[in-house]
Formats: structure tokens, sequence, C-alpha cells
């Protein structure tokens, strides 16, 4: 077993090494500018571009027409959102999104308020779940988008997407939805579901970092984009910019991957993760899931293990590659704005531990990652003042403590 | 975050953890910061009524390495020094001594803050022994000088 073991899957994947081998002839070999339409070399180019639109078509069921290339997830939101607003801004000046979405939709968001948008920001219950009527309700005369994630990237719970799809469909709404964390492992299609615009990257996905895509729908609506990059007119003029033939074979074969194994893999993590949860929540006790268990990712477990730290708990594990929610392991200096939306108390945000699994995970790993826990928890309880005034039957949040 | 080897070896190896006796008038209690805030600590001291020497020191604390280190240290620093030597104690000594990062200062603010609490913990007790009303106190109200700077 090889050290550290990686379980931050929802901050990046390892490349398949099946993806690799793909990309590596377009380093050297076919390395072309596939927009250079007078020698083979761009041919070539072009018709490795085209495959990989293909395979990305048709892991979400739709044509290769409608995929755009991009740098990643965070440009596909900004294009997808401020694309929209931008061009339809006199039919409308209103989005709906929810207050749990990643930062490029937050932050998108944000700006076009500026502009003069009008955001509205749904709340999620404590299973971290949008719900279905909760857009429904937000819909005014002048809503031009709503902006969903399939998972969240925290605590992996899947959202009613399909649900949401539908009724933006019934009311004319634009429908983007940021599926970055969920494609690896949720079936996704683009038709079934009513999805007008969809996020993808790579890098969640056993493909390289820097590429990403959008699926831009061409019928039923047709949809149209302002371009945020201005440049040579490709990608249908909504993407300009040299494309990334090596990104975009890798993006494609990470795709076709997925499509062939994704159940099989979904129930392996599935079974690891619950192996995972099973263990924490057995041998220690004041261990709560955050979200719902029910609609969630399978390789996802956060958890909050109450009286200790998440910092002083990743020093512990520190042959363990995870991230937490507390404020201390983020720059911002605040814990987790999601687990805040779920009315986690910013205490239990703070003891929270995110555990991603991945394609390559094994169950020995997830063995000696439950055993290290255990421990280290033991003895973080073992000096926290929390702890042994829990025990002395004292009721933490009646104490006043001394805020700083 | 990268730690310097003194936090590192205070975290894996942390000096005086566990609680005295609360109720003894020797012993004054310090409980400073917020669990939503992050960090929570608790110093506790024992005092020879006689010499006003810090005979122990003990400490539990919820926090980041950096708390922990700053709680260890600061009982280590408090043993067989008197009152008035351990008043003494700044925050910037602790920086110095565990090479804290920047982001971290808050920690050893809040160690300093803890000692202060436990020690005027302690002479209050003294106090209301000498105006024959001490019965001890062990209420626990977390006590402590608020601090100007955002905490993680």
């Amino acid at each position: 077993m090889k050290l550290p073991i990686y379980m931050d899957s929802h901050a990046t994947t390892p490349c398949d090494p099946r993806v690799v081998e793909a990309m590596l002839p377009t380093f050297t070999q076919h390395f072309g500018n596939a927009a250079s339409r007078n020698h083979s070399y761009g041919w070539e180019a072009e018709a490795l571009v085209e495959k990989g639109r293909e395979q990305i078509a048709a892991l979400v069921n739709c044509s290769p027409k409608e995929i755009v290339f991009t740098s990643g997830a965070t440009e596909s939101d900004n294009l997808a959102i401020k694309g929209i607003a931008h061009m339809f801004a006199d039919k409308g000046r209103h989005i709906i999104t929810s207050v749990i979405e990643h930062k490029a939709v937050l932050d998108s968001c944000k700006r076009l308020e500026k502009e003069g948008f009008r955001v509205t920001w749904l709340p999620v219950g404590k299973d971290g779940l949008v719900k279905t009527s909760d857009v429904e309700n937000a819909i005014e005369d002048d809503t031009i988008l709503v902006t969903i994630m399939l998972a969240n990237n925290e605590i992996g719970t899947l959202n009613p997407v399909g649900e949401i799809g539908h009724l933006c469909k019934a009311k004319g709404i634009f429908f983007h939805c940021d599926a970055v964390q969920g494609l690896a492992y949720e079936p996704v299609d683009v038709q079934e579901m009513g999805i007008d615009l969809l996020s993808i990257s790579a890098h969640k996905m056993y493909g390289p970092k820097g590429i990403g895509a959008l699926y831009v729908r061409r019928r039923n609506p047709r949809v149209r984009l302002d371009p945020i990059i201005d440049g040579g007119g490709h990608e249908r003029g909504m993407r300009s910019g040299t494309l990334n033939v090596p990104g975009i074979v890798g993006l494609g074969k990470a795709a076709e991957i997925v499509l062939a194994e994704r159940e099989s893999d979904a129930a392996r993590l599935r079974a690891l993760r619950d192996h995972l949860r099973q263990r924490l929540t057995t041998e220690l006790t004041d261990v709560t899931v955050n979200g719902s268990l029910e609609h969630r990712l399978p390789n996802n477990l956060n958890v909050s293990f109450a009286y200790v730290e998440g910092e002083s708990m990743l020093m512990g594990i520190k042959d363990v590659a995870v991230s937490s929610g507390s404020a201390c392991t983020s720059a911002s200096l605040e814990p987790s704005y999601v687990l805040k939306a779920l009315g986690v108390h910013d205490e239990l945000a703070h003891s929270s531990i995110r555990f991603g699994l991945h394609r390559f995970t094994t169950r020995e790993e997830v063995d000696y990652v439950a055993d290290l826990m255990v421990r280290t928890v033991r003895r973080l309880r073992e000096m926290s003042p929390l702890k042994e005034m829990a025990d002395e039957g004292i009721d933490l949040k009646k104490v006043e403590w001394s805020k700083h | 975050m990268v730690y310097s080897d003194k936090i590192l070896d205070h975290y894996n190896n942390p000096r005086n953890v566990g609680s005295l006796p609360k109720n003894d008038p020797n012993v004054g209690t310090g409980i400073v910061g917020a669990p939503e805030c992050g960090d929570v600590m608790k110093l506790q001291v024992m005092v020879n009524e006689e010499t006003g020497v810090i005979e122990d020191a003990k400490f539990k604390t919820f926090g980041c390495g950096s708390a922990i280190a700053s709680s260890s240290l600061a009982t280590e620093w408090l043993k067989g020094r008197t009152l008035e030597e351990a008043m003494r104690i700044k925050n910037t000594d602790i920086v110095n001594e565990l090479s804290l990062p920047p982001i971290k200062i808050h920690c050893s603010v809040l160690a300093e803050d803890a000692i202060k609490a436990a020690i005027n913990d302690y002479q209050k007790k003294r106090e209301e022994i000498v105006h024959g009303n001490g019965k001890g106190a062990g209420k626990p109200v977390a006590a402590g000088p608020d601090l100007a700077s955002k905490s993680s």
C-alpha cells in the first residue's frame, strides 16, 4: 500500500492510465492545430477533436455539435451563466440558483447581481438538497435561467435535477446544471432530464486538468450564448482559442471509460464508502454524517466528529489526503459555507472531514484510514475540553463562551 | 499547512494534558475561546499558597495543531514560576518559541488569555476565602478578553 493515501477525489482525481496513453501521441506526433485546414497535421488534429466530442456526447446523450470545449468547469459555469444573462437580458433579468453551488456559479451570479440582474438564492434543508417546489415558487415573470448543481462537491448530495429540468422546460426557462462532481458516478441524459446547459470537467472524472466542456442545446430550444472570450471564432463562436487537442483526447477517453464502467465503479465505491461509514460510526461515538445518505454520490462521505477540530485531525492522519470544512484549513478562515447552509453548527463544521473515494481506492486503504481516524479522534478527544464538559453533563450550547 | 518541528513535537507529545480538581481552592481554571470559532482552551494552575509558585499546570484544548502546541508550551512554562512571572508571559514569546505562522498568531493570543484567566480565577478564589465566603468557583463560564481579530 502506497502512502499517503489519496481520498480527496472531489478536489481532483488521478488520471486513468488509459487516458494518459490515449493522450501521449498528441504531444509529439499528432500535434497539429485543429484549425489548420491546409495540411494533414491539422486534419488529424481535427479528427481527434471530433472523436473527443463524440465520446462526450455519448456520455450525456447529446449531439457532438452541442459540445463546446473550455478550459474547465469554472469557465463552463461562467460561460453558461453570463452567456445566457447577457444574451437574453432583454427577455428577463432574474436568475435562480442555490446557496450550495460551487463558487464558480455563486460568484458568476454575484457579478450579474452587480450588473443589475436579480438573483434568488435558494436555501437547502438539513439533507442538503434543493427542493423542486422551492424552484417553482421562486420563478418570476422575467426568470431567464435556473442553475442548480447535480452533485455537491463537499457533501456529495444529489439534487432532483431531472425534476427541475422538466419544470424549467414547462415554464420556458433555460436550465443550466453543473454536473462536474456527478458525471463519473451518476447517469446523465440531457434529453430526459431537460437540461439546456451542462458543465463538464475532465479532472474530476479521471481525465487531465485544464480541459472541460459545456453542453449547449441546439434545438428545443436553440440556446445562444454571448461569448466571454473573443478571438478566432472557434467552437461556433462561443469560445475562441486554439483547441487543447491533448486535453480533448483525454477528456474524450475519460468519458468513454466512464460510460463503460460507471455502473460497476459506482457499486464498488458505494460498498467501500458504506464500509468506511460503518466502521467510523460503530467504533466512535458522536459521529454525524452531513447531508442525505440516500441521495448522495457513492464515493462521498462527509462526517463531523464532535469535540475535535478538523485541522488537528488532519495533522493526526497525515498519511491520508482528505479535506476538512474547518476554517483553519481554508484561506478565508471561515468554516464551510455548504455545511453552514445545512444548518450544521459552526462547531460541527469545524469538526468535519470530507472523504472522497475514487476508482483506484482499495479496501485495504479504507481500513487503514478507518483505523487511523478512530485512533486520532480518540486521542484528540482525550485532550478536548468540550468532550470533558459534555461528559460532565454540561450543555455546551448554554455555556457563555468568550467569542473572539 | 507546514509546521515547525516544535509544533509537531507538542502536537504529537503534548505535555501536561489533563485536569486538576477545579473546586480545589489552590487551583485556578481559565477557559477561553468558543467552539464556533474553532478553538477552546482550558488551562489550569495549582498554586502553592505559601510561596505563590505554580506547582502544577494542565491543559485541554479543542483546536488546530498550533492551538494545542501553544497551550502545551504554556503549561510547560508555567510550572515553577511565580504568579507574577507567569503574568509576564507574552503571546509573542510563544510565537517565537514555536515559530508560529502569521495566520496562527491568534492561537498564541488565546494561550496568553488562558494563562491570565486561570491566574485571575485563582486570585478570585483566594479573595473569596479571605473574605470568608469562599466555596471555590467551578462554574463553566468561559472567561477572557475579547480578541479583536477573527480566529479560526
